[in-house]
């Protein structure tokens, strides 16, 4: 087991590696640096800045030091002090701007998996056991609908929907009153009233897949000969088909998390900017758009290393569950 | 087309001449054609029987051939504005008409009152003169694939003053059933564009991967795994935001097609190496290179065709992704930019949710979008089906 989980957190390192390059890059990408840019936004408003001003804050932000130099001061930061930069647009450390972001994306986007799999597995059990019945059919279009539409034109039409018809403004995390409210019940119900909408959306595609997967699954399940012997002895339906073969098709549910995951956090920072959620979607336009790159870097690099660590955890999970891969893949 | 010999597992064993078609002799006449079908014969006998798939084909080249059109099936011009009608509702149109009967589409002038409780802008029917709405019209002058001068529309008014706007106008007044066959030119152009550039890149790489193998190999490997773990619209949204902005359409066009396709790439180029390597093993392909076939000959003419059905398969699933990409780029802000008009671009006005509560059609290019989504995906998994014509 432990051979099983050191050789995949090896194969973690190549990734990693390029994840921090690729967010470097995205640092350095645009045209001009933020000192730059801001001289000619002052400059445009009419303020002189003098040559010195202009030297004084590249030196001080290291602007003026080769990328190499700079991408190895960025990640010696990240690695001993746990320091990202500093966001030119907020004037403050990135950290402190994440601190409070990021886990709320993580937890949003995991909250909509186990979501996702809480709806969808009950509906692929029930569409295996009644094979091609009405609802079967139903749930079926209503996977494949959910696996092809895009969750934030969903997030657009279903706000629009709630709001027109109930006059309830799903957008944010809380209602306005509640905004500088401390921490309180009614704070946290309608917290929840917020969040159940971007949950169900941010969920949506991994729900479709997650019904076709589990039907699937579990119909090839139910052929095997162990189910007939567990029927001929005697066993009571529902409780042969929890105990064998739906044990038997969650595992593959599991190993899906790896090309799932990814499209999650997208989903999720898109769905944030569209029902204005703020986690570190809308905080990531704003970077973009006022070019503050060691903030969307970091952003970047961050959603990108959790992906990869969920996908990393769920095959630990798969190999607890099932013995199979633990032994096949030490073995190798 | 000239897989027949090579796709019939009965004569690989015998080193024969590949072109002539030495098949078992089939049985039954009937059988004959099913014998020697091409593969692109059999996938496309599979696909017609999956009608939902055939129907979704159809209305996507429908939907192809409006974009390419778009000039003739747009009433009006792009930027076109109508001064006293912003943020018009669709105009309805009837077929009856009381005291007349049923009759042609017509429409009826309306004109803009401020109303006076609430001052919103309320649009008054005046139901004494009908306009009907005539085909093939007179309207602006336009260059049909800038080349062709015309001023024929599909349908319209045929009155300068007096527009029919069967989805609505926008804030600034102009012709929201018009931009969105424009947007579609840009929308669903970019999917066959951007999917191009991920399939050249991904057959080539891929091709690579599977070929040279060793350290090549490892690098591309790592590579997609990377590109496939990654949530990709913050890396999207990094890219597209530094693109200058005072670059033109196209430029910023292509520029859009290219990171879209930086990480389209790699789905394809696992298919290609996956299939490459599993081709490589088939007897066929043994026997071919016993007969001394050429690495090449063995590529192109053995394993190429063995696959071509599910690159076709990847390549039709992949293309909403892209259309996905633009649009919800565009939407946020980063992809085209005004003036450039695409369906991401014209739900920007959708932003705003007291706004769509009060204008309901800024969503319409929401269900363009859906639609094309859906329609890509029912055409995948007919082809799906209809790629493995031996698996049956």
């Amino acid at each position: 087991m432990l051979a099983y989980i050191a050789r995949r957190i090896v194969t973690l390192i190549p990734i990693l590696f390029l994840i921090s390059l690729v967010s470097f890059i995205v640092i350095q990408l645009p045209p001009g640096d933020w000192v730059t840019r801001q001289i000619n936004q002052l400059k445009l408003s009419g303020i002189q800045v003098d040559e010195g001003e202009a030297m004084r804050l590249t030196k001080l932000y290291g602007l003026d030091k080769p990328g190499g130099e700079r991408y190895i001061n960025w990640m010696k930061g990240i690695l001993l002090d746990g320091n990202f930069g500093w966001s030119f647009q907020w004037n403050m450390p990135v950290n402190r701007l994440l601190v409070e972001r990021v886990p709320l994306t993580m937890s949003i986007s995991i909250a909509s998996l186990i979501i996702s799999w809480l709806i969808a597995i009950p509906i692929g059990i029930y569409s295996a056991t009644h094979q091609y019945s009405v609802l079967d059919y139903v749930f079926t279009f209503i996977g494949f609908i959910g696996l092809a539409t895009p969750g934030f034109l969903v997030a657009l039409i279903l706000a629009w929907v709630i709001f027109s018809s109930t006059g309830f403004s799903p957008l944010g995390l809380n209602s306005n009153q509640f905004l500088d409210a401390p921490m309180s019940i009614a704070k946290f119900l309608d917290m929840l009233k917020h969040l159940i909408l971007p949950l169900l959306i941010i969920g949506l595609s991994s729900t479709g897949v997650t019904i076709r997967v589990m039907r699937a699954n579990l119909l090839d399940e139910l052929k095997k000969q162990y189910v007939i012997t567990a029927r001929a002895k005697g066993l009571r339906e529902l409780g042969l088909l929890l105990k064998y073969p739906v044990r038997m098709a969650i595992n593959p549910i599991i190993s899906t998390v790896g090309w799932i995951l990814p499209g999650l956090v997208s989903g999720e920072v898109l769905v944030s900017i569209v029902l204005g959620i703020q986690t570190t979607g809308p905080l990531l336009l704003r970077a973009v758009l006022e070019q503050d790159m060691y903030l969307a870097g970091s952003i970047v690099m961050i959603l990108s290393t959790l992906t990869v660590i969920g996908t990393l955890l769920s095959d630990i999970l798969l190999a607890v569950m099932d013995p199979r891969i633990r032994y096949g893949g030490v073995s190798k | 087309m000239s897989a027949q010999s090579t796709n019939n597992p009965q004569v690989l064993n015998e080193p024969v001449p590949e072109d002539s078609v030495a098949l078992g002799q089939p049985e039954a006449v009937l059988n004959e054609r099913f014998y020697y079908a091409s593969q692109s014969e059999l996938v496309w006998w599979r696909f017609k029987k999956h009608k939902l798939a055939v129907a979704a084909a159809i209305l996507t080249i429908i939907l192809y051939l409006t974009a390419i059109f778009a000039n003739f099936v747009a009433p009006y011009g792009i930027i076109t504005r109508w001064g006293m009608r912003q943020q018009e509702p669709p105009t309805p149109v009837y077929f009856y008409r009381e005291g007349v009967g049923i009759t042609g589409p017509f429409i009826y002038p309306v004109t803009r009152k401020a109303d006076p409780k609430t001052f919103e802008w309320v649009f008054v029917p005046d139901k004494t003169k009908p306009i009907p709405i005539q085909f093939f019209v007179k309207g602006e002058p336009y260059k049909l694939f800038g080349i062709i001068e015309t001023d024929i529309h599909l349908f319209g008014t045929g009155l300068g003053n007096e527009p029919v706007h069967l989805f609505g106008t926008d804030n600034l007044g102009r012709d929201l059933f018009s931009r969105i066959f424009f947007g579609a030119q840009v929308s669903l152009s970019i999917g066959l564009v951007g999917v191009l550039i991920s399939f050249l890149a991904g057959i080539i790489l891929g091709g690579l991967s599977g070929y040279m193998g060793g350290v090549v190999d490892e690098i591309i490997q790592r590579t997609i795994d990377f590109l496939l773990s990654i949530p990709t619209l913050p890396l999207w949204m990094a890219l597209s935001a530094s693109l200058p902005r005072n670059w033109s359409v196209i430029q910023t066009y292509f520029a859009i097609t290219l990171i879209l396709s930086i990480i389209g790439w790699a789905g394809l180029a696992r298919v290609v190496r996956g299939k490459l390597l599993q081709l490589r093993e088939e007897d066929y392909a043994m026997a071919a290179q016993a007969a001394g076939a050429s690495k090449w000959r063995i590529i192109t003419r053995h394993l190429l065709p063995g696959f071509t059905s599910h690159l076709i398969v990847s390549i039709t699933v992949s293309i909403p992704a892209v259309i996905l990409g633009e649009t919800a780029l565009s939407f946020i802000g980063l992809g085209m930019q005004p003036p450039a008009v695409s369906w991401g671009t014209l739900l920007q006005d959708a932003q705003n949710i007291v706004a769509v509560a009060q204008q309901q059609w800024l969503l319409i290019p929401a269900a363009f979008v859906i639609i094309t989504v859906l329609l890509f995906n029912f055409v995948g998994d007919g082809l799906r089906d209809a790629a493995d014509p031996y698996s049956r």
